[in-house]
């Protein structure tokens, strides 16, 4: 058996093989249903109306979807220059204790959301910038550090939330005093459970979409992660566009966090992320990478968790399908999309 | 800090703290060996916490849940090494996945056999057992020879692995296979059937040292028990300059300092250091290490480059 | 030499032998006979299909059609394990070593059962120590091959095969990496395995080592054999008449007018590179012959900006550049065509567009930040009709084109900035017989325009048949300057191997 590339994949293939991969993923979903004794059917259209079947469960998975969108974007635009970034997760909680330190009395409107956001993504793009130099500079694999990270970060919060950012009024709880209303990011609609954190993150793709597409530093950063060596020869400053990569994506998780401070809860917690960062991985890949398409796919993941916490308390299949699901989904995406590549013959 | 450095218990603990690390380093540098970044470590060693536990909660006895431990981390081996070998895909976005759909194959299969309970049941784990006559040596004996069964299976893994690696024809194909797989393909030998066993066996071997945790270390399956030390794995293989013996010395530095910050933390440093910045430590370390051994170790030629036959 | 060949056992059997990648056919029909203690030459240019006809009968590719007969017993397809079990040892062109382990690891890897504890290094060292001995291949059993020279890497290769009780031994372009005098212990060794009854396949496109090493040349052309004769038959001209069919025709380059000097080096160092000393001229050729591996890509990097000087001088018209760079070097006007066209030159997954601005986006092509995508395309369009490009259009991925498309794409980007100083690294390497012609004229325009050409290649006769001006390089030293004709081929050999830079040094002194 060998690999043989497609030179010019027809479009039935270059469509079929994703297809046919998400049509898997919904057949594993099926069998997982049948394990856990209940009827298969019924679960798919629990999770789908869970998802989507009426006006609060459509602004459930909105809601879950604005950090989704985030953090996928700060995957998709380190990967695309292939600097690994998993550290998505801490950046994350940069970004929300910033929107706490900023956003209980010590700014007031109008200043506060501005600067906060501002300084969000200042600390995001600063805590990736400390694995990326140690990448360029000393050759550190970037993937392990970012990965440390998170976990030097959960602890980190864990002390400000037990220290010097606990709630007083908590009654033991760790977790911060909430934010003032000046430094809440109002609903997009009066009425409507959906803050501006969504529409910052639509506008936040688009800008990507258009840096990635549109100028020399997307042109520079798609050379660099798709043939380093021909960057380098070509004279492109690849130190440099690693540097920027990193700020760009380190700032965009941050963002993640940040919205669901001011947005979403209001104050931060140790539960303020049920693996966002990571989850961003999964997003950006089955988006292929593509700003706008992280939209969609973090809107289809986000329908998958909060359909699988509707489904999970009515037809008792445990939550955690949804996690081994779209663990399936990029497993198959990623092999289906090489597959579009090339073909297996014999010999 | 003296008395906590002379204590046997003291270095009891850092040996029983070092035996998982030494499972899954030796996994991961037995994949990276071969040429294969294997990232799904984490997870595997979930998923090897919770089979093990689970097989022996189910009646199986303890080496047998080890062996149970072990099949399920050869399983999802055999899942990245199929597609990061013969497929040529990302080893690192594989390796994320595996580690995601073990962890959540994990979660998945716990709650759906103990849908109820909110304390996580126990089983009997391995006792210690004190090596006739050395466990006698003042000091000395209690520190390292008394023991669970399975910290001792673990230095003797460490020196199997070695042996395997540096003086059989299957090592030689092993090491050849992370060099240049050329060369091993020109002799005849498979390319694609050494990696992937070698994933295969490495993962087995991640998955028992997250079995040492429900079997050994603790009684009960938590979620998040293994809480990064895959993670640290990888790093210690780089540490050890992916060489056996010193990914060894590693993971007992390593260990010490866990250790010695637990026990710092009762002292009067604990009580005015947040603890949380003790807990962090093995992180930092990590890193640290990561960062000293940078552009010094002899890194496989081939690690994380796919080898297509016949290409030209 | 063997006695009357036809009587001669048939150790080999190539028959109707045809493989095809896509619409190209690389091997049609071939048939070869193979007897004891024989030497064949299979020869032919680039792409005539050598490489491939041998990776078939060694089990790396898979034949679409035809069979193979070793030893009167039919060989299993695409099977190298195989092919080794029939004896067959083949010397890859791209040695297949790993350069971690040592030679007698790299000798007995996969000769043992990998579920044994295997036999004990004193055997297999005392084994490798009388192979050595027998077959004049002298190296060190326990050296990692990191540490070795090209020339013992090789003679590992061999031991490799004779290890493994090879009968017939394939060597692909055997002396393409060798200077002439390792190249003639080469040929050494391959007479004393003849004498001991092993037959020898050398793959070459080298016509006086065919004649001189060889009792039978088979001749392939576009994939076909041409022409299966008794080397004592035939002399070089009919050799090459059948090589390269009705094209023969040896282009002679008229000699170019020398103008001002645009680049020139004193005593630098950088690298592998010793005390380099170059004049680059405008209106000139100047070709760098050398075995590959003594010190040429450091050359080249160091004038394209990838390397700096650590010690010495470094003018460009006259001027010292404070800071060098490959974004310097271009816009100090030097063009460069890399050696390795898909790893350094293009990026596969971009764009025939993309890869036509990848030097020149940022400068020509871009405005507040932005890329101007419609002009990049027009430029490309120019380039694409400009320098003959086949291709669907300046939006296709470049992975697509030949490599003779590819490097017209990279020759049109680097001539496009009307380059002072052209470094060509390899600029020919796989191409074919059409493709090298374009490539060399373009060159030679370059040159007519004024600008100051350096040509590296391993290949001595094109270095000879285009430069003004030659410089050989070996272990990171430069020889003099030799004009046009002024050394012959044999004389160049022994520079090439190293003869002659000593005492230049105690001259210099």
């Amino acid at each position: 058996m060998r690999l043989e590339p497609v030179a010019n994949p027809t479009l039935l293939r270059q469509l079929g093989l994703p297809a046919l991969a998400l049509a898997a993923t919904v057949l594993v979903a099926m069998g997982l249903a049948l394990l856990a004794g209940a009827n298969p059917f019924a679960v798919l259209g629990q999770i789908l109306t869970g998802a989507l079947g009426s006006r609060l469960a459509v602004l459930e998975t909105l809601n879950r979807a604005t950090p989704l969108i985030f953090t996928g974007l700060a995957v998709a635009v380190a990967f695309r220059a292939k600097l690994w970034n998993i550290g998505a997760e801490a950046q994350l909680y940069a970004g929300a204790i910033i929107a706490v330190l900023l956003g209980t009395g010590a700014l007031g409107a109008p200043f506060v959301l501005p600067v906060s956001a501002a300084v969000a993504l200042l600390a995001g793009a600063m805590l990736l910038l400390v694995p990326v130099l140690l990448k360029v500079r000393l050759g550190v694999d970037e993937v392990v550090t970012t990965l440390l990270l998170n976990f030097i970060m959960a602890l980190f919060v864990s002390y400000l939330l037990e220290g010097p950012l606990k709630d007083p009024m908590g009654m033991g709880w760790p977790k911060s005093p909430a934010l003032t209303p000046d430094a809440r990011l109002p609903r997009i609609v009066d009425g409507l459970r959906l803050h501006w954190g969504f529409g910052i993150a639509l506008i936040a793709a688009v800008i990507v979409w258009v840096v990635q597409t549109r100028t020399t530093l997307g042109f520079e950063m798609r050379a660099v992660g798709s043939n380093i060596r021909a960057a380098r020869f070509a004279g492109m400053p690849v130190n440099a566009v690693l540097v920027k990569t990193a700020l760009l994506s380190g700032g965009l998780a941050a963002l993640a966090g940040w919205s669901e401070v001011a947005g979403a809860k209001g104050h931060l917690s140790l539960d303020l992320s049920p693996g966002f960062g990571y989850t961003g991985i999964i997003v950006a890949m089955l988006a292929l990478l593509h700003p706008l398409g992280v939209v969609v796919t973090a809107l289809f993941v986000a329908g998958v968790f909060v359909g699988a916490d509707a489904m999970s308390r009515s037809a008792g299949v445990p939550t955690y399908i949804a996690d081994m699901l779209l663990a399936v989904a990029l497993l198959f995406m990623v092999l289906g999309i090489a597959l579009t590549k090339v073909r297996v013959v014999r010999g | 800090m003296i008395e906590i450095l002379i204590s046997a218990s003291f270095w009891a603990a850092v040996l029983r703290i070092a035996s998982p690390l030494i499972f899954a380093t030796m996994g991961e540098l037995i994949c990276e060996r071969a040429g294969v970044l294997n990232l799904g470590i984490e997870g595997i060693m979930v998923i090897g916490a919770f089979a093990g536990w689970m097989a022996v909660y189910l009646g199986l006895p303890l080496w047998g849940g080890v062996a149970v431990a072990f099949c399920a981390g050869a399983l999802f081996g055999l899942l990245h090494g199929v597609l990061v070998v013969p497929f040529g895909l990302s080893q690192h976005v594989v390796g994320l996945g595996v580690t995601m759909l073990a962890t959540a194959t994990a979660y998945f299969a716990y709650r759906l056999a103990l849908p109820q309970v909110t304390t996580p049941p126990k089983i009997v784990p391995f006792q210690s057992w004190e090596v006739p006559v050395l466990s006698d040596i003042p000091l000395l004996g209690p520190a390292l020879f008394a023991q669970t069964p399975l910290t001792y299976a673990a230095f003797a893994c460490a020196g199997l692995v070695a042996f395997v690696l540096y003086r059989t024809p299957l090592g030689l194909a092993v090491r050849a296979a992370g060099e240049n797989p050329a060369a091993l393909e020109a002799q005849g030998v498979s390319v694609t059937g050494v990696r992937v066993g070698a994933v295969m066996v490495g993962s087995g071997l991640m998955a028992v040292g997250g079995s040492f945790l429900t079997l050994s270390a603790f009684s009960s399956f938590f979620f998040e028990m293994v809480n990064g030390r895959g993670w640290i794995c990888i790093a210690l293989v780089v540490f050890g300059a992916w060489r056996p013996g010193k990914a060894v010395l590693g993971a007992l530095l390593f260990a010490g300092f866990d250790a010695l910050q637990i026990r710092l933390q009762q002292t009067p440093i604990g009580a005015v250091v947040p603890y949380q910045l003790f807990l962090m430590l093995p992180y930092v370390l990590s890193i640290l290490a990561l960062v000293a051994m940078s552009r010094r170790a002899q890194v496989p030629a081939a690690l994380m480059v796919p080898y297509a036959k016949g290409e030209r | 030499m063997s006695p009357t060949k036809t009587e001669a056992e048939i150790v080999l059997r190539l028959d109707q032998i045809t493989k095809r990648f896509g619409k190209l056919v690389a091997n049609d029909a071939i048939s070869l006979t193979l007897h004891r203690g024989e030497v064949l030459a299979l020869l032919g240019e680039n792409g005539a299909g050598k490489t491939t006809l041998m990776n078939i009968l060694f089990g790396h590719y898979l034949a679409d059609a035809g069979s193979v007969t070793a030893f009167g017993q039919p060989l299993p397809a695409g099977q190298p394990k195989a092919a080794l079990a029939a004896g067959i040892g083949m010397v890859h062109q791209h040695f297949t070593l790993a350069d971690q382990l040592t030679v007698l690891e790299n000798i007995t890897l996969g000769t043992e059962s990998l579920w044994s504890f295997g036999r004990g290094r004193a055997t297999a060292l005392a084994k490798v120590q009388a192979l050595s001995r027998d077959f004049g291949l002298a190296v060190d059993p326990h050296a990692r091959i990191a540490d070795l020279s090209v020339g013992e890497r090789q003679r590992v290769e061999i031991l490799k095969a004779l290890y493994r009780e090879a009968r017939i031994l394939i060597l692909d372009e055997p002396t393409a990496v060798l200077t002439p005098q390792e190249a003639e212990a080469l040929f050494q060794t391959l007479r004393l395995a003849t004498a001991r009854g092993l037959s020898v396949i050398f793959i070459s496109h080298k016509l006086h080592e065919v004649m001189g090493h060889s009792d039978t040349c088979v001749v392939l052309r576009h994939g076909c054999v041409v022409g299966q004769v008794a080397t004592r038959d035939t002399d070089r001209h009919a050799l090459a008449a059948m090589m390269v069919g009705a094209e023969m025709a040896e282009a002679t380059v008229a000699p170019g007018v020398p103008g001002p000097v645009r680049l020139s080096l004193r005593n630098v160092r950088a690298g592998p590179l010793r005390e380099v000393t170059l004049d680059l001229r405008g209106g000139t050729i100047t070709g760098l012959a050398g075995v590959s591996g003594n010190g040429q890509a450091a050359l080249a990097d160091l004038i394209g900006g990838g390397l700096l000087p650590e010690a010495g001088v470094m003018l460009v018209d006259g001027t010292a550049l404070p800071k060098w760079s490959p974004r310097a070097a271009i816009a100090a006007g030097v063009g460069r065509i890399p050696e390795d066209r898909h790893k350094t030159g293009t990026v596969a997954d971009f764009t025939l567009a993309e890869n036509a601005v990848l030097e020149t986006y940022a400068t020509r092509f871009a405005r507040a930040g932005f890329v101007d995508w419609a002009a990049v395309r027009r430029h490309t369009e120019t380039l694409i009709a400009g320098y003959d490009v086949r291709c669907p259009g300046p939006e296709a991925r470049i992975r697509l084109l030949s490599g003779g498309n590819m490097q017209k794409l990279i020759l049109g980007r680097v001539m496009e900035e009307a380059p002072g100083i052209l470094i060509a690294n390899q600029p020919v390497r796989g191409l074919d017989v059409g493709a090298i012609a374009y490539v060399h004229g373009r060159l030679v325009a370059a040159r007519d325009a004024g600008a100051a050409v350096l040509l590296i290649s391993e290949d001595l006769d094109e270095v000879m048949g285009l430069s003004d001006v030659i410089h050989v390089i070996s272990e990171g030293r430069l020889s003099p300057a030799f004009a046009r004709g002024a050394l012959t081929q044999g004389e160049l050999g022994l520079w090439m191997a190293g003869h002659g830079f000593g005492q230049g040094l105690t001259d210099a002194a």
